[in-house]
């Protein structure tokens, strides 16, 4: 279980005839992503849900995002296929930058990145059979009426899910797991090489949790399928996940292998979130609250670093100066915005922490 | 174990959602009992019957629920009283507070007001004292600058904040019981725990007897003492929650911990329960889980499991479990 250092944890996929890059070009690569939902009525003040952004997905890994409500991971989600635009920021995907006149088109990235969401009802047309539903986005993609529905009848047997018995079904008909294996079967219809997850068991009861977890592995191998799976249960991103993203309003506070983040977290707000978890054992329940408060308000985030209103650690220059996210000497895979972590930063335990 | 008088009583709950086309099967016979003191967790997923059962203990339901069976709370049978005594109980010696608090506070007033008028319906005071009361509960809670949040409508609140201040609002006329239906599920993990937590020291402070409906094992290790575990409309596991945890004892509570994504190993597959919970129009006719149980024998598809009792204080409804020599005499 325990990772080497430097190892990536991320087996080499084999060959897709799409591949263009190569193994080691990441499949999408995102460069100061920023999304500021502006607020009428209030002078050009905005949400400023992902405020500068920059990380990479590699080809065939799960990234596994993490961060409470109010963080910016579902805007995240939605820029990352262009569901909603950017202010600005830079898409690139196995190579080609999206929606440039050199690169690709926002349809071609489409029908290469899908999505699944939260909520499997709202998700699913409703005057639809689910097989329908299925074969829609071959068809739109092209594809003749029958051969899309034969992809749809082929899919749904790959979730789990008797095509005979549950295709004429209108999702109502269906329970929220059997909707979820629906829409997963949707997005995988079209053939994508990535999936975005948006919470997609949250929803779910833990009994059924757990077959969809074993579902979405079993079809990633099956696919050869890269995840970007996000979600605000730790314990689920922590069994899914080969590397881990930490965000709290807006910004990434820490990246890097999940065994590294987990056993060894950098962040105070990583910290604060890993020791939140109950522990599932009552005879050494939690007693102090691991941090108070709830996040600040995204529409006006505190300067500097924005965790600092509510980090046991701040100084004077966590509020004047924000922190850049700084590689560890000792894994220069795991990284975190801390000027605790920041020799340079001068703050006063900032040379115990990069030791 | 507790020669207290229980502070609430439930036996035999049936209760039974009445549509036109169809009935809902919620709750089959429930009996519980709640000490002063004592938080007991309902644990059940959704369809479980767990808020039904809850919302009971004050007749909070719909018109088209019909409710059999024996609800006694302070002593007084809930399912006979009238409207007004209803409501005289409802906030005074037993509150509840909910998941959403946006939902369930008044939009329109703000935080102060609405805590100042619960306590004035039940103790009558004026104005003045009502938010004094108000203050003194926004403190209780741990709200900072309180004062200030007095005149803050929930909407100018944080989700966590606006949690506290329901607490604060159920707290204002001292309950003897306080249901909470699963009030921490809607907030951020940070958050979570720091309202646990400060629900934990206020029942142990206040010597309140709790009843905490959750589907989060996490939670209920972190706040019950004892734990009612439910599937489709009946308790299939009662017993101490150290208990529960370490070795649990009908196959469902055992699928439910094995399922639960908690530091497993990456290599393997999670140990899921198949299938689905059962449709509650048409429920099974022996055990609910039998569909779903690897243990399942054909009794338990014809006939209800009769509760078994291995160890004291502990119960569980499957044919499964063994009773020792010495327990079932």
């Amino acid at each position: 279980m325990v990772m080497m250092d430097g190892m990536i944890p991320t087996p080499t996929p084999p060959a897709d005839p799409r591949d263009r890059g190569g193994a080691l070009q990441p499949l999408l690569i995102v460069r100061d992503l920023i999304k500021h939902f502006p607020i009428k009525g209030t002078g050009g003040r905005a949400v400023r849900a992902v405020d500068g952004v920059s990380f990479e997905v590699r080809k065939g890994e799960t990234l596994g995002v993490v961060g409470e409500s109010g963080c910016g991971k579902s805007t995240l989600a939605r820029l990352l296929l262009h569901l909603i635009r950017p202010n600005s920021g830079e898409l690139v995907f196995d190579g080609d930058p999206v929606d440039e006149p050199h690169g690709i088109s926002v349809s071609a990235l489409r029908r290469q990145v899908q999505m699944v969401f939260q909520d499997s009802y709202s998700s699913l047309n409703p005057r639809m059979p689910v097989r329908d539903s299925v074969a829609f986005g071959p068809y739109v993609q092209d594809k003749p009426k029958a051969e899309a529905r034969d992809i749809a009848v082929n899919m749904l047997a790959k979730v789990g899910l008797n095509p005979d018995q549950f295709g004429p079904r209108y999702p109502h008909e269906l329970s929220g797991g059997q909707k979820q294996r629906v829409n997963i079967a949707r997005a995988l219809a079209t053939g994508p090489r990535m999936v975005i997850l948006d919470e997609p068991v949250s929803a779910l009861d833990k009994s059924v949790e757990a077959q969809v977890l074993n579902l979405l592995r079993a079809l990633k191998r099956q696919f050869n399928l890269t995840y970007v799976f996000i979600s605000h249960d730790l314990n689920v991103v922590r069994y899914i996940s080969d590397r881990v993203l930490v965000m709290y309003l807006g910004k990434i506070v820490e990246l890097g292998p999940v065994d590294s983040i987990f056993s060894a977290p950098r962040h105070p707000y990583t910290q604060a979130l890993l020791a939140s978890r109950p522990s599932m054992d009552p005879s050494r329940r939690i007693d102090d609250p691991p941090v108070t408060g709830d996040p600040p308000n995204p529409i006006d985030p505190p300067p500097g670093c924005r965790f600092h209103t509510r980090c046991p650690h701040a100084q004077a220059v966590c509020s004047a100066q924000e922190p850049r996210l700084i590689e560890s000497l000792a894994d220069d895979r795991h990284i975190a915005a801390c000027h605790m972590h920041d020799p340079e930063s001068g703050h006063t335990m900032a040379v115990a922490g990069s030791a | 174990m507790n020669k207290t008088e229980p502070l609430a009583e439930v036996r035999d709950l049936k209760v039974r959602f009445v549509g036109r086309e169809d009935t809902v099967h919620a709750v089959n016979g429930v009996s519980f009992a709640v000490h002063p003191g004592e938080v007991l967790c309902i644990l059940g997923e959704s369809g479980s019957g767990k808020s039904v059962t809850l919302r009971s203990l004050m007749r909070l339901l719909p018109d088209r629920a019909r409710i059999e069976g024996d609800v006694r709370v302070g002593g007084q049978d809930v399912l006979k009283m009238s409207n007004r005594s209803l409501r005289d109980l409802r906030g005074g010696s037993v509150s509840m507070i909910f998941q959403e608090p946006m939902t369930a506070l008044d939009p329109v007033y703000t935080v102060g007001e609405q805590i100042g008028e619960t306590v004035r319906r039940h103790t009558g005071c004026d104005k003045a004292k009502a938010r004094a009361r108000a203050l003194e509960l926004l403190n209780l809670v741990r709200i900072p600058s309180a004062e200030r949040r007095l005149d803050a409508y929930p909407h100018e609140l944080s989700g966590g904040l606006r949690q506290r201040a329901m607490i604060a609002m159920a707290l204002s006329c001292d309950p003897k019981l306080l249901l909470a239906d699963e009030p921490t599920t809607a907030l951020d993990a940070t958050v979570q725990i720091q309202v646990l937590i400060l629900l934990r020291k206020l029942q142990a402070e206040m010597g309140m007897g709790m009843i905490f409906v959750t589907h989060d094992l996490g939670v209920a290790a972190e706040i019950a003492d004892n734990v009612a575990v439910m599937y489709a409309g009946r308790i299939v596991e009662y017993g101490p929650v150290e208990r529960m945890m370490k070795a649990p004892l009908h196959p469902y509570t055992q699928g439910l911990l094995a399922s639960t994504v908690h530091d497993q190993s990456r290599d393997q597959d999670i140990d899921a329960i198949p299938g689905s919970p059962p449709d509650m129009r048409r429920p099974p006719p022996g055990c609910g889980f039998a569909p779903r149980c690897v243990k399942a024998r054909d009794v338990c598809r014809t006939a209800v499991p009769a509760e078994r009792y291995p160890e004291p204080g502990r119960m569980a409804a499957c044919v499964a479990v063994e009773v020792p020599e010495m327990a079932a005499a």
